[in-house]
């Protein structure tokens, strides 16, 4: 297996910056928009951009939840190894706000419709956003597109897309790995 | 990876301290979803359970069938009350009967020991037993235990002892299973007739005095004195056991330590505990109740991820 680095720590760094600009020309003060990031790789991202934004962007009261899907899958007892599942850490409503749901990669998009239902949970939302580091077209099984994107990749099926945090893996990168 | 040892729960004694702890940690997610504002998950849309109570029940029973709606699983429900069984038809039959409308899980409470591990070696179906005769009630246990680790931290290393009428209770094995599974020191306590004799083939230490072993525990599990089960007099009435036996704030209050009161219900005020004993501060009685939803969503989760089509 040989894989190809596509983005470094620099590029990220830069990519992040030009997420949270474009969230806050749509989103303002954030008084009426929370982030919500998907467990367990969605959360290093939107730690990132919560951090980010309340540091370099002064943005107060920025509230952030973490969601897990593992429930709402529509994969449960279809795929070979079992799923455990993360904590969901969501301690506010989301009735009538902006929520900005956040991942690192959006592949086949079942994710993101397994957390548009987990969601119905927590209130109903004034709207619903989709920001991805990185976006997999050409892969789609559902009709979800991102509304911010980091990088478009055109990755084939068997391809796959690793994202590495220095939380996890001591390094921000993103790699293509071919089989 | 995050799988169950065993294909059905039909015991404590058949599990691992790993399945436990899995089943813990599922329950903690379980626990945060019954406490939200909509308090349900789809992850069972496509599964069916059949609640097969053979025996009376009232808070197992509701509290598998919350858990089991919780997850979505479509319920049917069962009691023998009503049943074919007072007609003659044998358990197989009154189970592949409802097996062939398609049931992928059983919950089966029954007055006959092994009921459960019988039942699974003849049908094809994942067995969850609620309680067989005076043997196992294993999702009563994990939920005790599950309380225990909840107000204490942990239960590998706590001292706890279960008072009361040991002979006759499902509750009192499943708990000592589990508790010495993961790493907790177990004692009984109650009236001589009401000990099984073999108990010390468990591990477990007997203590007659009231008192004394509640010096020693960090726990008090008080089970009711079961008098359906008694066919004899095992001790001479009521008032004499509530005078040896019976916790009451007196007691509680010259220990000079806190200790946590639990109780798997139903309580008979005024006999084996107190009315302030139950309400207490340091008495996790309906924490249990609530544990025993999110206990029950883990086992029947994880077994459902077993199942095939």
């Amino acid at each position: 297996m040989s894989k190809k680095n596509l983005l470094n720590s620099k590029d990220i760094e830069i990519i992040l910056h030009r997420l949270a600009c474009q969230l806050i020309e749509n989103h303002n003060d954030f008084s009426n928009t929370v982030l919500i990031g998907l467990q367990p790789r969605g959360s290093y991202l939107a730690n990132r951009l919560a951090e980010l934004l309340k540091t370099s962007y002064h943005i107060k009261d920025l509230e952030l939840g973490l969601l897990d899907i593992t429930f709402y899958r529509d994969d449960f007892r279809r795929r070979d190894a079992p799923l455990e599942a993360a904590s969901t850490e969501i301690d506010f409503l989301i009735e009538d706000k902006n929520v900005v749901i956040i991942d690192d990669v959006l592949y086949s998009g079942r994710s993101v419709r397994a957390a548009l239902t987990a969601m119905q949970s927590y209130g109903r939302p004034e709207s619903i956003e989709l920001l991805v580091l990185i976006d997999r077209r050409f892969s789609r099984h559902l009709p979800i597109q991102p509304d911010y994107r980091g990088r478009q990749v055109d990755a084939i099926n068997e391809e796959k897309v690793l994202v590495t945090w220095t939380e996890t893996h001591k390094k921000d990168a993103v790699y293509i790995e071919f089989k | 990876m995050a799988e169950l040892s065993v294909e059905h729960l039909l015991g404590i004694k058949y599990l691992k301290e790993n399945d436990i702890d899995l089943i813990f940690r599922t329950a903690d997610h379980f626990k945060e979803v019954i406490n939200r504002p909509i308090k349900k998950v789809p992850s069972l849309r496509d599964i069916t359970i059949a609640n097969l109570f053979f025996e009376n029940s009232t808070r197992t029973k509701l509290s598998f069938e919350l858990a089991e709606k919780r997850l979505s699983a479509d319920v049917i429900n069962f009691s023998a009350g009503q049943s074919s069984v007072k007609k003659g038809e044998t358990l197989i039959d009154t189970v592949n009967n409802i097996l062939a409308m398609k049931v992928d899980i059983v919950v089966m409470r029954h007055a006959s020991v092994g009921a459960g591990v019988f039942l699974s070696r003849h049908v094809d179906a994942k067995i969850i037993n609620a309680g067989d005769g005076t043997h196992e009630h294993p999702t009563q246990a994990l939920l005790d235990s599950y309380s225990i680790r909840e107000k204490l931290g942990n239960v590998k290393g706590k001292k706890i002892v279960i008072v009361g009428d040991i002979l006759h209770s499902r509750v009192a094995l499943s708990n000592i299973f589990a508790l010495q599974l993961q790493g907790a020191q177990v004692k009984v306590c109650g009236p001589t007739t009401l000990i099984p004799k073999y108990i010390s083939s468990l591990g477990v230490e007997v203590e007659s005095n009231l008192k004394k072993a509640l010096e020693w525990c960090d726990v008090a599990n008080v089970l009711r004195v079961q008098h359906e089960r008694m066919d004899i007099k095992y001790f001479p009435s009521t008032r004499e056991y509530t005078q040896l036996f019976g916790i009451n704030q007196d007691i509680l209050n010259n220990l000079g330590k806190k200790i946590v009161i639990m109780h798997p219900g139903p309580i008979n005020r005024g006999v084996e505990i107190t009315s302030e004993v139950a309400d207490c501060n340091e008495s996790v009685i309906l924490n249990q109740v609530e544990n025993g939803v999110a206990v029950r969503m883990a086992v029947i989760y994880l077994l459902a991820q077993q199942v095939k089509r």
